[in-house]
């Protein structure tokens, strides 16, 4: 059942579509369902669904395209560090190895402790501030450093 | 929505020397609170949209300063902005759509995620204009997903604008009507595509439409769409200001206006610069404080990698403008440089592109899916030192395959690289095919 | 009308047309996967790349309309470079499994690899696997094949009206699969294995039984419902191994509904009766065909000798083809005997001798996507014509509006624009309410027969049948239709309804205000044609119902089995058991049979000749794809020998060919049927628009896999999704009035038989009834499919779960 502040939320985002267009808030609906539980399970997809009157499978075709959505559970914190060339360049791997060994967590691998998980993941529109990497998805840190990874794990225990 | 947790970052503009910037889409930087309407206002936004909207300018008057202005698409295309706007029906019975195109996904871009971070009204004012233009009533801003904090600060910009009556129903008295929603994505390149972001809004994956037919007459919903990027949404409010001809002259012919450059990689200053068009690319190095740690300038890829690498010699003499990148042979897309110091291996760095466009395509057409992963499977071969000579002709074969095969750019976007790489690079391919391992990186 | 050039030859084309349809007018083939002309262009596999000229890039030819004076080359060098780097592209991640796979002989990527392939591969990379599916018994997947086309995504949104496949994932790692572990549920799911162009989907059935260039196929036509579909038999060593459609883009387009397809399961089953069969001592006993035939026509003889000619009964299914209606109704003439009956499922005959001619479906089943406005009565439509029912939602999505009255709601994946759910004694008021609006909104006033107005009067129109009767006359949200084509139909549950008569007037009565077509949907494969040749009792004889009710003392039954295949299936049983004689033509052994005495071995459709007339009265002749099992024989010759056998004059046909000139009189069938089919009643029947009865009643569905006894026999169709034992299934609302809860056990009765069944939850079923379906074994002492019905809770067996 999808709670009532989630309801709320998605019935705010419906009223920005067309009344016979709900499907449309599909990818907004599936955001705030992920941020209340952490991932989307195919039984919170289905309750998207059927919320907003569209098929199953085609809620599960928005949920698997888009690689911000999580289809299986990524601990408390995901967090996604950017690969991409601008962040390369930039020695987005040394962030990536002082995370890897920090967290004793490859890419994909959620912590023993359910804590963090870590994500390779795709340019994020924010080149300028290179390295970097988005926390659960909806807050960004820039201008990477080990020391600054440091304090930001920090603030997340 | 948003997680809690201590915010380490200020929101400090990315860009702090002004210095030798024209501002156009950014002007509010110059103000202590960029974002906020009050700013806005007293820098003479939404006089453009009140005078438009209560003297009930013509339609056809604004098509023609915009294309006056010779406002081209800022999100890569550049195609005439004043053109795109007259393909819109004129009259059509039902709702017409305005979108707008903030879903920066290409690496090196990131200049729409400062308009609406640091000057979102500029942007409502033009749409607003464009709205009224176009005969649309409903506005989508479509904002790429990473950027989620920006997507907040647009959305309370949004509510800022509709308080004060900019947008919303029967605008400055008039029966004009004007509702701007934002909209996100959540991590799909592809969505940058205007059919696919089309189809995002409509609540489906991201996968581009053939076309014919144009979201002109065929977009969101099915109805009549006008898809612009942001930058150039933002300029129209400018335009409308100061004229078309103004603007035109800011820039240089068949560019006209300032340009959002979005400066990465290897450089001292990394950030936005809104500079005049034309201006040389050695001027812009200059500005953002040269090529970091004193190194030298092996090459920069000008627009985004969906244009073709420049090596160092040819960009230092091209100038930053359609014209003047089409005849260093790339071109300027959305004016993102990825720029790249001697130590920069090419082989991975195409390497990385590569997986970039393995990973982010759609899926839908033949070249591009099984395309995409055949190149980037032989590229890794040659990184892990299994690499054989002729593969540098099967990569450009495939590559020239996907290009111009697909539904859309993306097929052209992942070629472009390669094809550009291996022309202007050979000799490095070569050498890490026969030794295994990079010519330039320190063993 | 466009001018353009294809390779070189100028073609003159309509406005809109695609290069590929263009290409295709002129017979010049361009290879394609994703394209399918009767499905949403996709433009995905990019394998039909064209030249055109003052273009800089190759472009789909399913995707680009033509413009006047284009110039278009499908084997130009640049043309031939696209096509093969999409092949090559295809083929990379392709497993090239063709020796074991089930498509190999059959396979558009086999085909157009020998074309536009090369001998060796230049990808030397790992390749992709794609774990497979389990998406229901009929389909098979082998994903790693699928080249992600979408046809069978689009197929199931667009014809199938309900989305079950996706494509999930993105990039190279999209893969079709429906929703976590749900089969694909529709009724027309087969579909999708004809347009997999690779063996990515396959018939489970089917599969590895046999290489496709092992087959013979032979043409037929579906024996099912009363589409008269075109299908292709194919066999192997004289065993039915599989059955596709063929083509007739007039009834059946290039579809197949799954019973059409699956059924063939049944022609294989080990209830076949290969010999015949002869009850001694209450045991079975085989025998040869003269010794049978001596007996069961010294039997017949015996009976009418003794009791009189009318103590025989002649049930005949509607399911048997015309030649068997034809001589079983001869056969009883040649006795004097007028109990001859088809029409085993109905059950109100007051319209007997009221009628013109013979009751069809009204109008052409390709103008059903034409009608504006539609009214659909007692009809579940996708359990009754499956694929019909994709022909109505066609003209939905071509902007009809469509209006149901139904004792049931189930959903029949298209937009409704007006729906009343009632009892089915209800609907007849309902219909009287449409009557009573439409009347008063036609332009014309037309006049009603005195008799009907006066029964209007009292009658109150809601507004719900105002509005649906506005939506019959034409009148719309933003334009009024001046002429609309409105159809009206009647569908199985109107058929098996008490109260038939009232319901049939009254839809011909809003039939003539609105100037509608249509008619009856009749449910099996030849009920129009039994009615065209009268299979049917003389002015003194018994109807099928009355038969049973009143038994007699011999009957000759032809395929069916009574308790299953009959109305009231307690009546018919427990006539089977009273009489003293049954003979049965049969192609099954059957615990339906247990009453019988003796059973003569007939061919089922795919071993006889024979002829369907479809509900637009269409008649289809066939011949037989393979030989009859056993000894079994068609039924016309059996019934031929039978009637020699009784010394009955007038049986000399050599084929089934004379047996159907006699039915037509030796004229062209189709001006026969012309003049014989006709909707229209002599003289109107005295009906009832208001019965206040408060009692509930039973809603006895025949499921579609249980309709006949050949689909009962299909595993795999029994195996879906759609092949329920019997429940009292009822809404919400009635389960608190009786206070009874899911899965409860319940007494159910109805007249003198009862069945215990368990309580199931169902919202489509109107309030005041209850769901219990037919032509199950366990349902087969309960009586009307259509009828009253009573439920007792059982006391001991509280809220145990089924």
């Amino acid at each position: 059942m999808l709670s009532p502040q989630a309801i709320e939320k998605i019935d705010y985002e419906l009223t920005k579509y067309p009344a016979d267009q709900r499907q449309a808030a599909v990818m907004s609906a599936l955001r705030i369902v992920q941020t209340e539980r952490g991932w989307l399970s195919k039984d919170s997809i289905s309750e998207v669904a059927q919320y907003l009157g569209m098929p199953e499978i085609a809620a599960l075709e928005v949920a698997s395209f888009y690689n911000m959505y999580d289809l299986s559970p990524v601990g408390k914190y995901k967090i996604t560090v950017c690969t991409n060339i601008s962040c390369m360049l930039r020695d987005s791997d040394e962030i990536v190895n002082h995370l890897q060994t920090k967290l004793g967590v490859g890419f994909n691998e959620v912590t023993a402790d359910g804590k963090f998980c870590l994500k390779e993941g795709e340019c994020m529109g924010a080149c300028g501030g290179a390295p970097l990497m988005t926390v659960n998805n909806h807050a960004m840190h820039e201008f990477l450093t080990p020391e600054k990874v440091d304090e930001i794990l920090e603030a997340l225990k | 929505m948003t997680t809690k947790m201590k915010k380490l970052d200020t929101m400090k503009p990315v860009m702090t020397d002004l210095k030798g910037q024209t501002l156009v889409c950014l002007r509010t930087l110059t103000e202590e609170n960029p974002a906020s309407l009050a700013t806005y206002i007293k820098l003479g936004g939404y006089s453009s949209l009140k005078r438009i909207v209560t003297e009930k300018t013509k339609a056809t008057d604004i098509i023609t300063e915009v294309k006056d202005s010779v406002l081209r698409g800022r999100g890569g295309a550049g195609f005439p902005t004043g053109l795109k706007w007259s393909f819109m029906p004129r009259y059509f019975d039902g709702t017409k759509y305005l979108v707008c195109n903030t879903d920066e996904g290409e690496p090196g871009t990131f200049k729409d995620r400062d308009i609406i971070r640091y000057n979102p009204h500029q942007l409502i004012e033009g749409m607003a204009i464009a709205a009224y233009t176009l005969g649309a009533h409903v506005g989508y801003n479509y904002i790429h997903g990473e950027i989620w904090q920006d997507y907040e600060t647009f959305e309370a910009a949004l509510h800022e604008a509709k308080d004060a009556g900019y947008l919303g129903e029967n605008l400055f008295g008039t029966n004009f009507c004007f509702n701007l929603y934002a909209v996100h994505g959540y991590g799909a390149y592809i969505c940058g595509e205007e059919t696919a972001l089309i189809e995002s809004i409509e609540g489906k994956k991201g996968q581009p439409r053939f076309k014919p037919p144009f979201p002109a007459s065929y977009g969101v919903f099915g109805k009549p769409t006008n898809v612009n990027n942001t930058e150039s949404y933002a300029s129209i409010p400018w335009i409308m200001q100061h004229g078309g001809a103004a603007f035109a002259e800011l820039g240089v012919p068949n560019s006209g206006g300032t340009k959002l450059f979005s400066v990465s990689g290897h450089v001292e200053k990394p950030g936005n610069y809104e500079v005049k068009m034309g201006m040389p690319f050695s001027e812009l190095l200059e500005m953002v404080g040269g090529v970091w740690k004193g190194r030298k300038l092996k090459a920069v890829i000008p627009g985004g990698p969906s244009t073709a690498v420049l090596p160092a010699a040819t960009i230092m003499s091209a100038t930053m403008d359609y014209d003047g990148l089409s005849k260093a042979r790339s071109s300027l897309g959305a004016g993102s440089l990825i720029v790249m110091d001697e130590t920069t291996c090419m082989v991975k760095a195409l390497h990385r592109l590569s997986y970039f466009f393995y990973e982010e395509s759609c899926g839908q057409c033949t070249p591009c899916r099984e395309g995409t992963g055949w190149v980037y499977r032989i590229i890794t071969r040659i990184v892990n030192g299994q690499g054989k000579m002729e593969d540098l002709d099967l990569l450009t074969d495939v590559s020239n395959n996907i290009s111009g095969r697909t539904i859309c750019a993306l097929g052209e976007a992942a070629a472009t690289p390669v094809l550009s790489f291996i022309k202007h690079f050979r000799p490095e391919f070569e050498y890490y095919i026969q030794h295994g391992k990079s010519m330039v990186e320190p063993q | 009308m466009l001018n353009i050039e294809i390779d070189g030859k100028a073609l003159e084309v309509e406005n809109g047309s695609s290069i590929i349809d263009a290409a295709d007018k002129l017979g010049i083939a361009i290879p394609r996967f994703c394209y399918h002309p009767k499905l949403s262009v996709a433009a995905n596999c990019r394998m039909c790349l064209v030249q055109v000229e003052k273009f800089n890039k190759p472009l789909p030819a399913c995707a680009t309309p033509v413009a006047d004076g284009m110039k278009i080359f499908t084997r130009s060098k640049a043309a031939i470079e696209a096509q093969k780097s999409v092949m090559e592209f295809l083929l990379i991640n392709h497993p090239l499994d063709c020796p074991i796979c089930d498509q190999g002989g059959e396979c558009d990527l086999q085909d157009v690899a020998v074309a536009y392939g090369t001998a060796g591969s230049r990808y030397t990379e790992e390749k992709r696997v794609v774990f497979n599916k389990n998406i229901g018994p009929l389909i098979s997947t082998d994903m790693t094949r699928c080249i992600q086309c979408t046809r069978c995504v689009r197929f199931l949104q667009e014809v199938g009206g309900m989305m079950e496949l996706g494509m999930v994932g993105r990039g190279e790692h999209a893969e079709i699969t429906a929703y976590v572990d749900k089969s694909v549920n529709s009724e027309l799911s087969g579909n999708i294995i004809d347009l997999c162009p690779v063996g990515a989907l396959t018939s489970k059935p089917y599969r590895y039984s046999a290489r496709s260039w092992e087959l013979t196929r032979r043409p037929s036509i579906a024996p099912h419902d009363g589409l008269g579909s075109h299908i292709e038999v194919h066999v192997k060593d004289n065993k039915v191994m599989r059955v596709l459609p063929r083509d007739k883009e007039s009834i059946n387009e290039c579809w197949l509904s799954d019973r059409d397809r699956y059924s063939y399961e049944g022609l294989n089953s080990p209830d076949r009766l290969q010999v015949p069969m002869i009850k001694h001592n209450g045991n079975w006993v085989e025998t040869d065909w003269k010794t049978a035939l001596e007996f069961a026509a010294g039997q017949i003889k015996d009976i009418t000798n003794e009791y009189g000619s009318e103590a025989l009964g002649v049930l005949v299914s509607p399911n048997s083809t015309m030649e068997e209606g034809y001589l079983a109704k001869q056969l009883a003439n040649g006795l004097n005997c007028g109990n001859v009956d088809y029409r085993l499922r109905q059950t109100d005959f007051r319209l007997d001798g009221k009628r013109v001619g013979t009751p069809w479906m009204g109008c052409n089943i390709q103008e059903i996507e034409e009608l504006d406005r539609i009214l659909v009565i007692g009809s579940n439509l996708r359990n009754e014509h499956p694929l019909l029912a994709q022909r109505f939602r066609k003209a939905v999505a071509n902007g009809a509006q469509l209006s149901i009255i139904s004792p049931l709601d189930n959903d029949p994946l298209m937009d409704i624009a007006h729906k009343v759910i009632v009892r089915p004694n209800d609907m007849v008021n309902v219909l009287g309410q449409v009557l009573k609006a439409m009347s008063g909104l036609q332009r014309l006033s037309l006049c009603l027969p005195p008799s009907l107005n006066q029964l209007l009067e009292e009658i109150k129109v809601r507004p719900n049948t105002q509005a649906m009767a506005e939506s019959l006359a034409g009148h719309g949200a933003e334009v009024d239709l001046i002429a609309p084509k409105v159809g009206i139909f009647l569908g199985n549950m109107a058929l098996s309804d008490p109260r038939f008569t009232e319901m049939y007037s009254m839809a011909e009565a809003i039939g003539g205000i609105s100037g509608a077509k249509g008619g009856i949907l009749p449910a099996a494969a030849n009920s129009t044609g039994m009615h065209f040749i009268g299979v049917m009792p003389s002015s003194t004889g018994m109807h099928a119902r009355a038969m049973l009710e009143v038994p007699r003392k011999a009957y000759l039954i032809v395929n069916i089995e009574p308790e299953l295949d009959c109305q009231h299936a307690a009546l018919a049983k427990s006539a089977m058991q009273k009489a003293e004689c049954v003979v049965a033509l049969t192609a099954y052994k059957s615990a339906a049979l247990e009453h019988a005495d003796v059973l003569l071995p007939i061919a089922p459709f795919t071993e006889t000749s024979g002829t369907f007339m479809s509900m637009e009265g269409r008649v289809q002749s066939f011949t037989a794809a393979a030989k009859p099992l056993g000894e079994c024989r068609p039924g016309w010759k059996v019934l031929r020998v039978l009637a020699n056998t009784l010394g009955i004059a007038g049986f000399e046909y050599e084929t089934s060919e004379q047996v159907k000139t006699a039915i037509f009189g030796g004229e062209k069938p189709s001006a026969v049927v012309w003049r014989s089919l006709n909707n229209n009643l002599k003289q109107l029947v005295e009906i009832q628009v208001n019965i206040k009865h408060d009692g509930l009643q039973r809603i006895g569905e025949v499921p579609q896999y249980n309709a006949d006894p050949l689909v009962r026999r299909s595993p795999s169709l029994q195996k879906t999704k759609y092949n329920t034992k019997p429940l009292a299934r009822m809404c919400a609302k009635q389960m608190d009035q009786l206070a009874l809860v899911e899965g409860e056990q319940v007494l159910v009765r109805q007249d003198q038989g009862s069945a215990v069944l368990s309580v199931r939850l169902d919202n489509h079923v109107a309030m005041g009834c209850v769901r219990v379906a037919a032509a199950h074994e366990a349902s087969v002492s309960l009586g009307d499919l259509m009828g009253d019905i009573s439920i007792e809770k059982l006391p001991s067996t509280k809220g145990v779960s089924a």
